[in-house]
Parts: C-alpha cells; sequence; structure tokens
C-alpha cells in the first residue's frame, strides 16, 4: 500500500504504469536524446569544442620550447619581473607554462588567427580560466595538452588560475592580448 | 549471533525499533549532526571570506577551513546519517533484529576515529589540500589515513546492512518484495560499495605515497579515479535522499507509490549508470578522448537523469494521488495548497524537491555537458551547483527526516515546534537563492576556492565586472542567512535530546511482529482528470522542462559566441 510496506503484488515489475507517468517518460526520454545529439552535432556544426591532442611531458623539454619561442618572438617586457610578451606568427605552436604562481610568459596573438596553444603545469595542477571571455580548460603536470584556439574579439585577456595550487594561489593571474 | 533482544513497537508511528539497531541509528545520526555542527561553524568563515566587502579570515586559514568544510559536510554528515538510514531502512522497516550488531558498533568506531583524524590533520596545517587533494600536492599521511578509516567503517556498515536483508528474508519478516524505501536504500549501498572501493584503489596509493614508499601516482590517473570516488558519494545521497522523500510522501500523506515498476526502475538505472556521471569532472581535462567523454556524461549519464526526472514527477505525483483520494480535487492544484505546509517534515521535503529539481538538476546537466562545461569548469558556478544538489536536495531531506524521527525514534518531544515550522523555510529558501547567486557569479567566470578576487598587489590583476563583486556580496548574505537556518535545526534537533520532555516508550517484546500480507490494491485510477492521475503534478513536470530547455539552449548560444576551440 505504501512505499514503506512491502508491495501488495509479489512481482513489482508487473505493476502497472499510470498514463501520467508514460507520457513524462516517453518526453523525457526523448529530451535526453536531444541532449546527447547536441553535443554530438556541436563536434560536427559547432566551433568550440575542447581538443584532446595530448602529450607526456616533463618540464624540462616543455620549458626548453616555451624558452625557444621567447628567444625568438619577444617583443616587449612587462612588469616588475620583467615577463616577456611574445607575439609569434599566426599558425604557430605558442607556449604557455603554469607554474606556482604564475603563468608564462605573456602572449601577443592576433584576431581571427588560429594558434596552437600548448598548456602544461610545472608542478601541480592548475586551472586557465580565460577572462572576461570565461573559458575554462584543466592543466595536469605531466601532460601537454595542445588547444586550436582562434580568438575572436581583440583586448586584454586575463588568465586566472582557478585551480587550488597552495597558498599563493589567489595570485596566480596571467595575460594574454589579443591585437 | 542468537543474543537476546527486544523489539519496542512505538505508539506514535507504529514502527517497530529493535533495540540494538535503535542504539546504532542514535549513535550514526547524532554523530552525523556533530560534524553537520562543525563544518557549519567552518561555513561561517568560508562565507565571510569570500563576501569581498569583509574578508574576513587569512588566506591560509581560508584554504584550510574551507577544506575541513568541504570534508565534514560532503564526507562525514552526510554518510553519518546516511548509515542511520541504512539501519532504519532495513532493521525498523523489514521489522527485524540488526546483524552483527557487534560488527556494526566496530564500524561505528572507525569511522569516528578515521573522521577525527582528518580532521585533526587539517586543523594541524600542512593538509589543506581541499577535499580532492589532488596529486601531486601533498597532505599529511594521517590525512589520508583518517579518510581511509572512516571508508572501511563505512563499508562495513554497508554489509550490515546486507547482512540484516538476508536476516529478514531467512526470518520471514516479511513477504514478497521488499519496500519501495528498502529498495532506494538498497541503490544507495551498492552505489557505496563501488563508490568506497574506488577511493581505496586511489587513496591508499596517495597515503603511501605520503609516507615516501611509493614514488609517484599518475595526477590523471588520480583525477579518473579520484572522481569515481568523489562524484559517485554523492549518488549515494541522491540515492538516499530520494528514499527518503518517498518515505515521508508514503509517512505524511499514505501515499503509495504510483508505479512500483517505474520507480524501481529507475532505481535501477542509478545503479547502471549514475557512476559514470563522474566522467563530466574530467571534461576540461587533457588527454581524454571525445568519445569516452561523450559517451560517459551523456549517453549513458541521461539514463541516470531520466531516472531522476522520474523520480522528480513520481514523488509529487504519489502525493497528488493521495491527496485527491482525500478528496482535495478541485482543480489543478488544491492537493497542493491544502498540503500540510506548517508540518516541517512534508515543507523540507517539497522544498527539496523542487530545488533540486530546478536549480540542481538543470545546472548538472548543463555543466556535465562536454562543450558546455568549458564555460563553468571550476568556476563559482560549481559550488553552486552542488549546494542545490547536496545541501537543498540531501541535507534538507535528511533535516526533514529529523523532525520525523525526533518523537520515533529518539522518543523526546520537539521543543520549539514554531521554529521547527519555519526552519526549512529559511533555510531552504536562503540557500536557493545562495545557489542563484554563485551560479550567477560563476557564469561571470569568478573562480571557485579563491582567497582573493581583487588579486591584491599583483600587476597583472584582473578587475572582475561590478556585478561579479555584487553577486559574491550577495552570496555572503544567502550563506549567512542559510547558516543561521541551520543553527536553528542544530538547536532544535540538540535540545529536544537534551530538554525535550520524553515520551512513552511503547510496547517492548522479545520477538518481532512480521509484516502482515497486503491484499493487492485496485488498478483503476479515480481521480485525476483528462485520465491522468496527477494532472497538477504533470503540469509541474512540464514547468520544469520548459525551464530545462530554455537554459540549456541560452547557455548554448552563449558558447557559440566564444573564440573558436577545435
Amino acid at each position: 500500500m505504501s512505499a514503506i510496506l512491502p508491495p501488495p503484488e509479489r512481482i513489482w515489475y508487473k505493476h502497472p504504469i499510470d498514463r501520467v507517468e508514460g507520457t513524462w517518460i516517453a518526453i523525457a526520454l526523448l529530451w535526453c536524446l536531444i541532449m546527447f545529439f547536441m553535443m554530438v552535432g556541436w563536434h560536427i556544426w559547432g566551433n568550440q569544442n575542447l581538443s584532446t591532442e595530448t602529450y607526456r611531458t616533463t618540464p624540462d623539454k616543455f620549458t626548453a620550447k616555451a624558452q625557444a619561442m621567447v628567444d625568438k618572438y619577444t617583443v616587449r617586457t612587462e612588469t616588475g619581473d620583467k615577463t616577456p610578451v611574445v607575439a609569434p606568427p599566426p599558425g604557430s605552436d605558442v607556449y604557455m607554462l603554469a607554474r606556482l604562481w604564475n603563468f608564462w610568459p605573456i602572449l601577443e596573438l592576433e584576431k581571427g588567427k588560429t594558434y596552437r596553444l600548448h598548456l602544461t603545469s610545472m608542478d601541480y595542477n592548475h586551472g586557465f580560466s580565460l577572462q572576461p571571455a570565461n573559458i575554462n580548460i584543466q592543466i595536469v603536470p605531466g601532460f601537454e595538452h595542445v588547444i586550436t584556439v582562434t580568438p575572436n574579439q581583440s583586448g586584454t585577456y586575463s588568465v586566472v588560475c582557478n585551480e587550488f595550487c597552495g597558498i599563493n594561489h589567489h595570485q596566480m593571474v596571467g595575460r594574454i592580448y589579443i591585437k | 549471533m542468537a543474543t537476546a533482544t527486544t523489539y519496542r513497537t512505538c505508539p506514535r508511528s507504529g514502527l517497530q525499533f529493535e533495540s540494538s539497531a535503535e542504539k546504532l541509528m542514535i549513535a550514526n545520526a547524532v554523530a552525523a549532526v556533530v560534524f553537520l555542527l562543525i563544518g557549519g561553524i567552518l561555513a561561517i568563515g568560508v562565507v565571510l571570506t569570500r563576501w569581498p566587502a569583509i574578508h574576513w579570515l587569512e588566506a591560509d586559514t581560508f584554504y584550510q577551513v574551507l577544506t575541513a568544510h568541504g570534508i565534514d559536510m560532503l564526507i562525514f554528515w552526510i554518510i553519518f546519517f546516511e548509515v542511520a538510514i541504512l539501519y532504519f531502512a532495513s532493521s525498523t522497516l523489514l521489522r527485524c533484529r540488526i546483524a552483527t550488531p557487534n560488527i556494526a558498533w566496530a564500524a561505528f568506531a572507525l569511522m569516528i576515529i578515521g573522521a577525527v583524524m582528518n580532521n585533526v590533520a587539517v586543523f594541524q596545517g600542512g593538509s589543506s589540500v581541499m577535499m580532492t587533494s589532488y596529486v601531486p600536492m601533498m597532505a599529511a599521511p594521517s590525512f589520508y589515513a583518517g579518510l581511509i578509516l572512516f571508508a572501511v567503517g563505512a563499508l562495513i556498515a554497508c554489509f550490515v546492512f546486507f547482512g540484516t536483508l538476508v536476516v529478514a528474508k531467512r526470518d520471514k519478516t516479511y513477504q514478497g518484495s521488499v519496500p519501495l524505501v528498502t529498495f532506494g536504500a538498497i541503490t544507495a549501498a551498492i552505489i557505496a560499495v563501488f563508490t568506497i572501493a574506488s577511493g581505496a584503489i586511489i587513496l591508499i596509493p596517495t597515503f603511501l605515497m605520503s609516507i615516501g614508499v611509493v614514488k609517484e601516482v599518475d595526477p590523471l590517473v588520480y583525477r579518473t579515479i579520484w572522481w569515481a570516488f568523489g562524484h559517485s558519494s554523492q549518488q549515494i545521497n541522491v540515492a538516499a535522499h530520494i528514499s527518503v522523500w518517498y518515505l515521508v510522501a508514503a509517512v505524511a500523506f499514505g501515499a503509495k507509490p504510483m508505479s512500483e515498476r517505474v520507480s524501481r526502475t529507475a532505481f535501477l538505472l542509478y545503479i547502471l549508470f549514475l557512476q559514470l556521471a563522474s566522467a563530466h569532472h574530467l571534461l576540461a581535462d587533457p588527454g581524454l578522448s571525445t568519445g569516452w567523454k561523450v559517451v560517459n556524461t551523456s549517453y549513458f549519464m541521461y539514463f541516470a537523469v531520466l531516472a531522476s526526472m522520474l523520480h522528480g514527477l513520481t514523488v509529487p505525483g504519489a502525493m497528488e494521488v493521495a491527496q485527491r483520494s482525500k478528496g482535495f480535487t478541485k482543480g489543478l492544484f488544491e492537493w497542493l495548497r491544502k498540503a500540510p505546509w506548517s508540518n516541517p517534515t512534508f515543507a523540507g521535503v517539497f522544498i527539496s524537491i523542487i530545488g533540486f529539481g530546478f536549480l540542481g538538476g538543470i545546472s548538472g546537466v548543463m555543466m556535465g555537458t562536454e562543450q558546455l562545461n568549458m564555460i563553468i569548469h571550476n568556476t563559482i558556478y560549481v559550488p553552486g551547483h552542488f549546494h542545490a544538489t547536496v545541501v537543498v536536495g540531501t541535507t534538507l531531506t535528511f533535516m526533514a527526516l529529523t523532525y520525523l524521527l525526533i518523537p520515533v525514534l529518539f522518543k523526546r518531544e520537539m521543543i520549539a515546534p514554531k521554529m521547527a515550522q519555519w526552519q526549512p523555510y529559511l533555510f531552504g529558501f536562503s540557500m536557493y537563492f545562495f545557489c542563484l547567486v554563485m551560479m550567477g557569479a560563476g557564469t561571470l567566470g569568478v573562480s571557485r576556492r579563491h582567497w582573493d578576487m581583487a588579486f591584491s598587489g599583483n600587476a597583472l590583476a584582473y578587475e572582475w565586472p561590478g556585478a561579479a563583486y555584487l553577486m559574491m556580496g550577495l552570496v555572503g548574505i544567502a550563506g549567512i542567512v542559510a547558516i543561521v537556518g541551520g543553527a536553528m535545526y542544530i538547536y532544535i534537533t540538540v535540545g529536544s535530546l537534551l530538554w525535550g520532555r520524553r515520551l512513552e516508550r511503547g510496547a517492548e517484546s522479545p520477538k518481532f511482529t512480521p509484516i502482515p500480507r497486503m491484499a493487492p490494491t485496485v488498478v483503476a485510477q479515480s481521480h485525476g482528470s483528462a485520465g491522468f492521475a496527477a494532472p497538477g503534478t504533470f503540469l509541474l513536470a512540464m514547468v520544469f522542462l520548459v525551464a530545462f530547455v530554455l537554459y540549456y539552449f541560452i547557455n548554448w548560444k552563449y558558447l557559440s559566441t566564444l573564440w573558436g576551440l577545435s
């Protein structure tokens, strides 16, 4: 008779379904399928899909590649500790490393151009939170994640670390300029 | 273990309690409330620090308090309470003795030792690693050891529950299938076994790493397996609190499930698919394939979403059918208007159902969508979502259940009944608002687990829009109101246990009274309209669906304006 008593019909899976429930099951299932196809369809027709291109890396290997880019394309330095601002040519591989507690270097990219952005962490997990666009990607140490990005607006973007990474986590912020 | 025991029949509810099961339920429920109290005090520190105008605690204290708040609330408060529910759903509802009470006490002791050890580790400093404790960031060995001991205790408690089911079957205390609430509790316990096993697989090597035996735990493997523990533990809550919804519908209205088949199949879907939802924590991670992400978080997870959408209909639907058969048949909503709104058990559960569905459910599916995840990952939207599921869903439901249990299990008259009437409204609605403004701030990008959104003193500081500061201020205000609501609950519960008038225990007997066999019910529905037994609930469900569809596509629209990513 009730949810706290054994069902009167011994075989519960033969219990009839009311029309309210039957209708709702059909609607809910249909909606679930639409949501499923949305996700698949966006891979075909959408422009915002997170790349899965990933390589194992080490801090030394990654730093060497980032340093090579910095040596070649640095246009100026900013802030007290002279963080290089790097402007690699469109279509090239650009590197940003996350470490306790900053992002390095500052990038300067062009609007409407495509770049292969390589991300990794030198130490703990970090977060790549691009503001104000609000694009958020996890950075995991030991893995080099390659994301093809096409900035669609010019301006100054900040990269905020949004994965807790220790006592100065809230000081970890980097920058990307889009011309 | 044929030790002598007694069975008492509660004169107020007719429920039968075996004496050792009763003591175990009381012990576990009291331990749960103690951890809720600790977690609630810590919440003051979290809320007042994230309120930008107050920014109360120092950074190191804040991260420490936040770590302890998460673990005490999400793990200790909830799982202690769930163990009490498991014992209730087996021993009390099936009217049998509890299996191996001594082992159940040992499980309780392990859980207490583990919980205390973990808390001590956090408050000694050096273990402010957040609940997720992602490697290679390391906490003290006792941090992991405490969690492992707690988990072993909880696992043993699950097996005591399974053993109790066997006892009931063997002693023939009931006939046919177990009640729906017990069925739901079985789902919770099965998911718990999966969850705890995942936790052990990843926390044991991490513990060994912290004492220097293992050199390295892969950070991505850690994240993957940790979430099989971290997210699945929340699915135990879902199965448990939905069981309580059915329980309260049965007790407050005498409601019977609309269809045992639908409700039980929905619970089975949880066992089959719910754990896969843990994959949605990894949507922004490197190294996992698109196919893996889509299969885990969509195709299969949506069967679990389907199950929740079914429970969301069948619980209020059962209430509606019961109310209509009592004569509240006018229009679509007389059954709801004439519901016992001044009964805190019912009010708490109903506020929980609506908030869990509209706030927790819709946001959860949005977040769990592969591409949409990029606009909220690790923002304060995430705690906004899980406060709607775990606080509005689970905690509020457990609070509502406590009001039912004070006279029945604790045999005390509730003190301050007027305050109890208001408590679910104050706590529930302030939590609704708290979740909404957190999601609002998260939509603007504000980070979770972040001490200083102003980045004071940093040359590259990012300046959040004024709206983000406004939202975080509102988070502070709503959080404080919710904490007051939580304090009222603690006052009423603890006060009733200490000073409430003692109530009659009820007749005791050395033998259990088996559950009598029910007469089969007449199938035809005689109430409702347009051939629908619960038209009001159906309309509510359609409102929910429209909100869901709109919110879902608004987020896609926003996503389409962002940088091209591939």
